[in-house]
């Protein structure tokens, strides 16, 4: 459903810093998969999403997405099918705006912006309902800016905002990451239960190794812009935290690290 | 007492007509977070197209709709500068201003007959003809312009709740979630300037009717106005419960006007005024930083 293929990407093209990451890379996610993508600072984990969702262009290949060439798309126009949650709480929402607005804005995506009225109160039961799946209270606070929540709070809404409308790709990057230990835990399982419920391909970067191991179909470790290791199924599920790390030193090592 | 009465009118009359401009920089700045300076341009812009046009014998209440119009086109110039050309916000405004000086000129020139201070004194304006003669004389000036800053007032707090203006909120609060929304949110900047700008250009509408005349000096100092007036609203009210901010932002206008009336009334000599504004500009943006300890000058 989403394929990278052959893809190059240069930095700082041109200059003494240039950096070449990714050289004749190619990358596939089937329908119905959650893939944990994991692997050192630099590895190219998070140029992965941003060349997926249309944040960086390639300098060369393409982006097949359900069969159609977006390798052109500007990012606003893949966010129609793709929903996203970025590492920076306060990147997901909108801090000014309370949580029905959020929402209500969120409700509207792939719809026209005109002058009917922004918050449509029939809807607001339904977001209740959305909200409820987190468990945090957050309902019986609807008209609270988000600004006001906490950092694991707004995750929690940016991944039912941005799982709200029918998308067929969700991309979480490292969506834990500014979280404290147990809020990025009960996030974690937020996430899964979403991605079950609504049985979404789901593309993670995460630096939680155990995180990587414990959910999701897939892993994958990226180093210096390739894909070092690759499991599923059977293979994964026996897959231990000790193994993982073991395969990190052994690439940090031959890297010089 | 007749002397205190007057300067209390006038500072209302000229609270008003600049709390319209008041409005268009909230817009842009507040709701935007993006630092205008077209409108220096666009309000005289206003002003010397309404002075061609009642001179011509347009209908003054027209007036208002067709400057507010041209405004608009003038600030979308200033978005596409900024979205289309990346050109940065306060570079945007400039070049809009300074182009906007060249083409105030040509309109006067082309409208006034080479004249640079467009008059108009015996024609009709919204001040004097139509449903004004059914106030008293004194407070017209007031009336009129308090129904029409009320008027736009309400229009802005609709809009600002519909759809549209929702994601305008978004836009200068966050832009990449308006990205994730599938939006371009370059769009919604353009429009959020086209708004602000065609306030500014109706300002100067209204400021050019009253005075019954218009010029290319009348747009000196027009950022600077809007802007104290919009911190000053926002800061002094900021803590009165369901006040709306185009309220404050209304009520920071006339507020800043008291202060220049009562600085002209204590016998300041007006070539002090533009020095005054810019104290007063300062004073209100260290004192909003103070009062809500949010760390902002751009």
């Amino acid at each position: 459903m989403l394929e990278l293929n052959n893809i190059v990407k240069i930095f700082n093209a041109g200059t003494v810093d240039e950096t070449t990451l990714f050289n004749d890379f190619s990358f596939k996610v089937e329908k119905g998969e959650f893939v944990s993508v994991i692997g050192s600072n630099g590895s190219g984990k998070t140029t992965l999403l941003n060349l997926a969702c249309g944040t960086m262009k390639p300098d060369d290949g393409n982006i097949i997405f359900n069969g159609k060439d977006i390798t052109k798309l500007p990012e606003h126009k893949r966010a129609a099918y793709i929903g996203r949650v970025l590492q920076d709480p306060r990147m997901g929402t909108c801090g000014n705006l309370t949580i029905l607005e959020n929402m209500a804005l969120a409700d509207n995506k792939n719809k026209p912006f005109g002058l009917g009225a922004g918050v449509n109160k029939k809807r607001a039961d339904h977001y209740r309902t959305l909200l409820e799946t987190c468990g945090m209270g957050l309902e019986n606070r609807m008209n609270v800016p988000v600004g006001n929540l906490s950092g694991g709070q707004r995750q929690a809404i940016a991944l039912i905002i941005a799982s709200m409308t029918d998308i067929d790709l969700l991309v979480l990057d490292e969506h834990t990451a500014a979280l404290d230990p147990k809020s990025s835990e009960t996030l974690m399982k937020i996430t899964d239960k979403v991605v079950k419920e609504k049985n979404l391909t789901t593309l993670m970067v995460t630096h939680n190794l155990r995180f990587a191991i414990e959910y999701g179909t897939r892993l994958v470790m990226m180093h210096e812009g390739h894909c070092v290791m690759d499991i599923k199924g059977e293979e994964k599920q026996n897959a231990k935290v000790d193994d993982l790390l073991k395969v990190f030193n052994e690439i940090s090592i031959e890297s010089g690290n | 007492m007749d002397i205190l009465m007057n300067v209390c009118r006038v500072t209302l009359e000229e609270g008003l007509m600049y709390a319209l401009l008041a409005i268009g920089v909230y817009i842009t700045y507040s709701i935007l977070d993006f630092p205008d300076l077209s409108v220096d341009g666009t309000m005289p812009m206003g002003a010397i197209v309404t002075a061609v046009l009642i001179i011509h014998g347009v209908n003054p209440w027209l007036c208002l709709l067709i400057t507010f119009a041209l405004g608009m086109v003038c600030g979308a110039v200033t978005g596409l500068l900024h979205v289309k050309l990346n050109i940065r916000p306060l570079l945007c405004g400039i070049i809009v201003y300074t182009a906007m000086l060249s083409i105030n000129l040509v309109v006067l020139f082309k409208g006034n007959n080479g004249i640079t201070v467009a008059s108009f004194f015996r024609k009709p304006t919204i001040f004097n003809s139509g449903i004004a003669n059914i106030f008293p004389e004194t407070w017209r000036i007031v009336i009129v312009a308090l129904i029409l800053v009320v008027i736009c007032k309400l229009a802005m707090d609709f809009y600002l709740k519909t759809k549209s203006g929702l994601l305008l909120r978004a836009t200068g609060d966050n832009e990449r979630y308006v990205t994730m929304l599938a939006r371009d949110p370059g769009y919604t900047k353009i429009l959020g300037l086209a708004i602000g700008n065609g306030f500014a250009a109706l300002s100067g509408c209204v400021i050019a009717q009253q005075k019954g005349s218009a010029d290319q000096q009348m747009g000196v100092g027009m950022v600077v106005l809007g802007l104290a007036s919009v911190i000053i609203g926002l800061s002094i009210f900021k803590k009165v419960r369901f006040m709306k901010p185009t309220t404050m932002v209304i009520l920071g206008s006339i507020l800043y006007k008291a202060c220049l009336s009562a600085a002209l009334a204590l016998n300041l000599p007006t070539e002090y005024l533009k020095l005054l504004m810019a104290v007063l500009f300062t004073l209100a943006l260290v004192f909003s930083e103070k009062l809500n300890g949010k760390k902002r000058r751009t």
